[in-house]
């Protein structure tokens, strides 16, 4: 017997079958951990998948947990189409959390709709302005931009720091975070006695918008060029740098919101682990949704639903609560390997000569 | 010297069957392929194929492009696998899975896209993958190249870095590689795609000496002079099967030809007579002042051009390639910026336009570059919208999806484009792709066309199609600039032919004037005085 692997495209109806087989593979592959712990992986994963979405309570939970990424997976995808490998959507993130939360403190006397639409604004602006040099060094200089974007995410952390341990350091606690923001800058809840907030319905907003901009405008098919085949797209008279900046700015922009989100919708002051990761989680949601935003919506979705799993199946099992994030991990490398079966096959041949 | 070689170049590419050709349609056979069938899906590539390679033989599969010619050698050399049929090698049935296989055969393969690595010497691309045990012995592995590329008459530096080869030379260390693994034939994918035409005449004396030493070669190709001048037995692939197989010496062009596609060619018809008098009085459509211009590296590419072309005539650039027919044209097609001198079209200063504006001004666009000028993954609607998406936004900034694909249709029966809207453009052949730009550029029934390279991979139907267009646009009052490395094309063509050499306009001559000797000495670098 051999193993051989045929460049060979797979079928139409194959192709949205492999995000699926990805997951599947990725829960057999980490099921080795659970047994490591003497639980059973079966057992774990119902934990994972199914307990999550048997109360009314946890399924809310999900969706909490998959409203940042919604914003950080859209803002990924939409500079992923265009051909701007963002990496940087923590950076952006933080830098909408810091404008929202010196927007949100200073409220005290506005009502919340001048408060909620500044904040909103004021993040998505200083997402654009975290990705500005980026996207200007890659336009005018052609500097890559996955480096500096990267960059630019610990820059914005000790930035973060930097400014809860000195100006905005909380003056009762003396803990390094930011005193509160005002009522009125916060996100009012969806659903009473939940966390369910406004940030929710914001995402998916800008997913609609997005996938309209992607799907049925021209400036949708322009990006999709300007990403796919630059010089092509010059040649027919598509503007590509300033496409591309445009799509950056606006992808600054989304992940910005993400950080708005945080602030007023989950913590009301600004910490500096407000992200936990959002950002670079985007670029699984991204990846795992096929750059497709309705893709991201499910994948945002999912993982929002390991997310919450991952605390069950820690009280239920003993699991530790970071086999969560173990599995996602995998579940990237998994995905991203599986993905070359679009274009390749795996064949299995026996010998006979 | 390089005069002389380019003249004869040019000698060549009109030359006849060699008249001493020794027989070798006796020989014993080195490989044979028995009823070769592949299938992609519903495309039968190939079909109940035979083909038989005699030792010391030069054999030519011809066919227009996707008459499975490539299918057939792929299989050959262990990348495809046939779904039936059986082949031999030295009359012993051979089970080959992988090139690991076919090299172990004796089969070698070289494609148009080679596979070494630039910053490596040459000899150590010729061993690399090929070095029995662990230890590698850089310099007796040398040495052996170095014995091996001159025992086969190959001229190549053993010690020269590939980065610093012209595609010549990298072309020669692929036939050097694939002969060190020992291989008695040799599958060369159409070889004189990449080359220049002195490039080609070294390469049809190597594979003549190769011949000599018993090499059996697969030539791949489908232009007709070569295919006479090198081959010894041709056959003939027609929409994945075989049309015939005849010895080189016992047949003509014009019987390739017709085996090819189906039908003799007529020769394009002319129904305007030459402009030759009267235009010069009337201003251009396309005047070029003095344009000059640098390549990538900075260079310059362009000395001072100077041309003009009038409504309803076609001005032929010919130039043997890489005299700076590539910046020009990207000039024109607003890609690259000129560093000194005038654009005019119609009057209007386009010396600075952006792709847009030169479109605006009434501009046609054919690049020499087709997969750098269509986006392959979007379908063939959009690639036919993109260059005037705004005329299908309606409201709200929406676009109007059904009036693209209308539009689509449209062009595609209007221009015998064998696709559906909704195709994705890489999955076209092409002759296709070629008429799906033609399709955007011609609708738009533009006053200056600039086709670059217009029929440049085409099989000779599509040619024959490409050429009847620009003769069509010729007659409606479109002035166009023919810029081609294919001789025969621009005399077939064009009502005046300008000469590039290094940059320079060296001369342009009325078709009459113009026979191929003169042209292949301004082509070569001789001035229009020295004439």
């Amino acid at each position: 017997m051999s193993l051989r692997i045929e460049r060979r495209p797979a079928p139409a109806w194959f192709r949205p079958l492999i995000p699926l087989l990805a997951v599947v593979l990725t829960m057999v592959i980490t099921s080795a951990l659970v047994l490591l712990v003497r639980a059973n992986p079966l057992h774990a994963y119902y934990f994972f998948l199914v307990e999550p979405l048997s109360s009314r309570v946890s399924v809310i939970e999900v969706l909490v947990k998959a409203t940042p990424l919604l914003l950080t997976g859209t803002a990924v995808i939409f500079a992923f189409v265009g051909g701007f490998w963002n990496i940087g959507a923590e950076g952006q993130l933080l830098a909408g959390a810091t404008a929202a939360t010196a927007i949100g403190l200073h409220m005290h006397d506005a009502p919340p709709i001048v408060a909620l639409p500044l904040m909103i604004v004021g993040g998505f602006l200083a997402g654009m302005a975290w990705v500005l040099v980026p996207a200007l060094m890659k336009v005018r200089l052609a500097i890559d931009e996955v480096v500096t974007t990267l960059l630019l995410n610990s820059v914005a952390l000790l930035a973060v720091s930097a400014l809860l341990n000195g100006p905005w350091r909380d003056p009762i606690s003396q803990w390094p975070q930011s005193p509160e923001i005002a009522a009125s800058a916060i996100f009012p809840k969806l659903i009473p006695r939940s966390r369910l907030h406004l940030g929710f319905i914001l995402a998916l907003v800008v997913i609609a918008v997005v996938w309209y901009v992607l799907n049925h405008t021209a400036f949708g098919l322009r990006l999709r060029a300007a990403g796919q085949s630059p010089e092509a797209a010059r040649f027919a008279g598509v503007k590509v740098e300033r496409t591309v900046l445009v799509a950056a700015l606006v992808s600054g922009g989304i992940a910005g919101l993400a950080g708005v989100n945080e602030v007023a919708g989950i913590h009301y002051h600004l910490i500096d682990a407000i992200s936990g990761g959002h950002g670079y989680t985007g670029i699984i949601v991204a990846t795992l949704g096929g750059l497709s935003p309705l893709g991201g919506t499910l994948a945002a979705l999912f993982i929002g639903l390991i997310d919450t799993g991952s605390q069950s199946v820690s009280r239920a099992l003993g699991v530790p609560i970071y086999l969560g994030d173990v599995i996602l991990a995998t579940l990237l490398l998994v995905t991203l390997a599986t993905l070359l079966l679009q274009r390749y096959r795996i064949v299995l041949r026996r010998r006979t000569a | 010297m390089r005069d002389a070689r380019q003249a004869s170049a040019l000698r060549m590419a009109r030359c006849t069957p060699h008249p001493m050709q020794p027989t070798t349609s006796s020989n014993p056979l080195a490989v044979e392929m028995r009823g070769i069938t592949k299938r992609f899906g519903a495309l039968v590539a190939n079909d109940r194929v035979d083909f038989r390679l005699r030792r010391g033989q030069i054999h030519a599969l011809l066919g227009e492009n996707g008459a499975g010619k490539t299918t057939l050698m792929r299989i050959l050399y262990g990348l495809y696998h046939a779904d039936e049929g059986e082949i031999r090698v030295d009359g012993r049935p051979a089970a080959i899975r992988s090139p690991k296989d076919a090299i172990a055969l004796g089969i070698g393969m070289v494609t148009q896209h080679f596979a070494l690595v630039p910053p490596l010497t040459v000899a150590e691309n010729v061993v690399l993958g090929y070095n029995p045990g662990v230890r590698l012995n850089l310099a007796a592995a040398s040495q052996k190249v170095a014995e091996a590329a001159a025992r086969l008459g190959i001229e190549v530096d053993p010690r020269a870095l590939v980065k610093d080869l012209s595609v010549g030379e990298r072309q020669r260390v692929e036939i050097l590689k694939a002969l060190y693994r020992n291989a008695n034939v040799l599958i060369l994918d159409e070889p004189t795609a990449v080359l220049v035409p002195q490039e080609v005449d070294q390469l049809f004396a190597s594979l003549r000496r190769l011949q000599e030493h018993g090499l059996s070669v697969v030539f791949i190709s489908h232009k007709l002079y070569e295919v006479m001048a090198i081959t010894d037995q041709v056959t003939v692939l027609r929409g994945g099967q075989v049309v015939g197989t005849v010895n080189t010496a016992e047949t003509t062009q014009a019987e390739l030809a017709r085996m090819m596609v189906g039908r003799s060619l007529a020769p394009v018809e002319r129904t305007v007579p030459s402009l030759a008098t009267g235009s010069a009085a009337r201003s251009p459509l396309l005047r070029l002042e003095g344009v000059s211009a640098v390549d990538n590296k900075g260079l310059p590419a362009l000395k001072g051009v100077s041309l003009e072309v009038h409504s309803g005539e076609i001005v032929g650039l010919a130039g043997v390639s890489g005299n700076g027919q590539t910046e020009l044209a990207q000039v024109l097609e607003g890609v690259r910026r000129p560093t000194a001198g005038r654009i005019l079209v119609d009057g209007q200063d386009l010396t600075h336009a952006d792709p847009a504006q030169v479109m605006q001004a009434g501009v046609g666009r054919i690049p020499e570059d087709r997969h750098a000028s269509l986006v392959l993954d979007f379908t063939v609607a959009q690639n036919l919208a993109l260059e005037h998406l705004d005329e299908y936004v309606v409201g709200g900034g929406r676009l109007d999806k059904g009036r693209m694909r209308q539009h689509a249709e449209q062009l595609i029966a209007e221009y015998q484009i064998k696709a559906r809207p909704d195709d994705r453009v890489r999955t076209l052949s092409g002759g296709n792709m070629q008429k799906v730009i033609l399709a955007r550029v011609l609708e738009r029934r533009p006053k200056v066309l600039v086709a670059a390279q217009p029929t440049r991979g085409l099989d000779v139907g599509a040619t024959e199609y490409v050429r009847g267009k620009l003769l069509e646009q010729r007659e409606r009052g479109a002035a166009i600039l023919l810029i081609s490395e294919d001789l025969d094309e621009i005399l077939e063509l064009a009502d005046r032919i300008a000469v590039i050499y290094e940059g320079e306009i060296r001369g342009v001559l009325p078709r009459r004037e113009a026979t191929p000797e003169r042209l292949g000495l301004l082509m070569s670098g001789a001035r229009q005085e020295q004439l």
